[in-house]
């Protein structure tokens, strides 16, 4: 499992159950919460609504120009009601990456659950005082010549990344482009490559 | 509060480890948790700055050492206990009954029957925006340096970002206090900013070249500043 997931002791399993008893028998839990939990963040969101807001960014230049300036605004047309959502964009002069180095904020309506990584302490601590090294060991070399804009999540405000569009894919339609977008491409640990590329 | 949450710029954790094709959930306990920690938020046991600020009340090795959703579990035990909501003795209990019979569902240990009027818990919004006629006393392009403090409650202004110069870069209206609403003293709503920061303010002779960290930050944290 790696340091990402050291062994849960048995204790941990126990006392999860005991104010799983405790929550139901005081009515603050509803027996059905668990099941829906699982349901929702499962099956009905992950990076899904993200990547497809990118893919129309990418191909409206309007909506790119409201999903930059506006982004509750820009995803109310995919039925999404967010509030706190910022979305910046890379260029060639600027990559940007998101982090939160005092808990693990992140933009779950549109991202899904955040992945371990993210969490845990390397991530964290490295994000904001050696990114560009970091993103190296990662395989995403961002020269010196490239500003490096880190967001670190210390309000209630969220952020998404919009990735540059890869070369090769002027011919794709919107739905055809979504499938390319991946979730690390929207924090900003990786670019999305192209179709030729993408595995 | 000066804990080992505050994690910007430490050394010493590695390189970061991907998992592929991870799962939304690596075992059932941690959605049971997630489910939990937003029915106590939902019904108004705790808000989410008093959430997080449990959390980092942790031991800081254990806080260290655990996974991340027995952080919650950590967190809101904790919560729920000082609420009232529960008592440490029949967590204790419990605990010591499910220790002796793993694989049982939490519904063995139920005294009586489930309350009836519970059907679905209503989700949790998050929502820190308040609507007020504070004028920000930044704005864009403005020179700030953030205070140097060390609180022992909680704060989003990280350590690495105290007494620190930087440039305000986007107002986003007033949010609630974290500072005030994690103790129990108010939302105290205040102005929201993004400020950026130059590497080289933060990190000195040891950051990286052309790179920027932008963090949000409220307006008490601030005062007015020369450029960096």
């Amino acid at each position: 499992m790696g340091k990402n997931h050291p062994t849960v002791d048995r204790y941990v399993v126990s006392r999860v159950r005991a104010l799983e008893s405790l929550l139901l028998e005081k009515g603050i839990l509803a027996p059905d919460a668990v099941d829906r939990v699982i349901q929702r963040y499962e099956s009905d969101t992950g990076p899904m609504l993200g990547a497809r807001a990118v893919a129309r960014a990418w191909t409206d230049p309007g909506y790119k120009e409201l999903l930059l300036a506006d982004a509750t605004a820009a995803l109310q047309q995919f039925g999404l009601d967010y509030q706190m959502l910022v979305v910046v964009e890379n260029t060639p002069a600027v990559h940007n990456l998101v982090v939160c180095t005092l808990c693990s904020c992140y933009p779950w309506p549109v991202l899904g659950l955040p992945p371990t990584w993210y969490k845990m302490p390397a991530y964290r601590s490295r994000a904001v005082s050696e990114p560009r090294k970091l993103l190296g060991e990662l395989g995403l070399d961002v020269p010196p010549s490239r500003e490096l804009r880190v967001w670190d999540s210390s309000a209630e405000m969220r952020y998404m990344v919009l990735p540059e569009r890869p070369a090769g894919t002027e011919r794709l339609a919107e739905a055809d482009l979504v499938p390319l977008i991946t979730r690390d491409a929207l924090i900003g640990v990786a670019e999305v490559a192209p179709p030729a590329a993408a595995r | 509060m000066d804990g080992v949450h505050d994690l910007g710029g430490h050394h010493g954790f590695g390189p970061v480890e991907r998992e592929e094709n991870e799962p939304t959930f690596h075992a059932s306990w941690e959605a049971t948790v997630l489910a939990m920690m937003r029915a106590g938020g939902a019904r108004g046991v705790y808000n989410i700055d008093e959430f997080r600020h449990a959390i980092e009340r942790m031991a800081p090795a254990h806080y260290l050492r655990a996974p991340y959703y027995e952080k919650w579990l950590d967190g809101i035990a904790r919560l729920f206990v000082e609420k009232g909501v529960v008592s440490a003795e029949d967590l204790a209990a419990r605990t010591a009954f499910f220790g002796d019979r793993p694989g049982e569902p939490a519904t063995a240990a139920l005294r009586g029957s489930l309350p009836e009027r519970v059907l679905s818990n209503p989700g949790w919004v998050q929502d820190a925006i308040r609507p007020g006629d504070t004028p920000p006393r930044y704005a864009p392009g403005d020179a700030v340096r953030t205070r140097d403090f060390h609180p022992h409650g909680h704060t989003r202004l990280p350590r690495y970002a105290r007494g620190k110069r930087g440039v305000i870069a986007r107002v986003h209206g007033v949010h609630v206090f974290p500072d005030t609403n994690a103790h129990g003293l108010g939302e105290a709503p205040q102005p929201l900013y993004s400020v950026a920061f130059e590497a080289r303010e933060l990190w000195g002779e040891s950051a990286e070249p052309n790179q920027r960290v932008h963090l949000d930050l409220w307006e008490s944290y601030l005062l007015p500043g020369s450029q960096p």
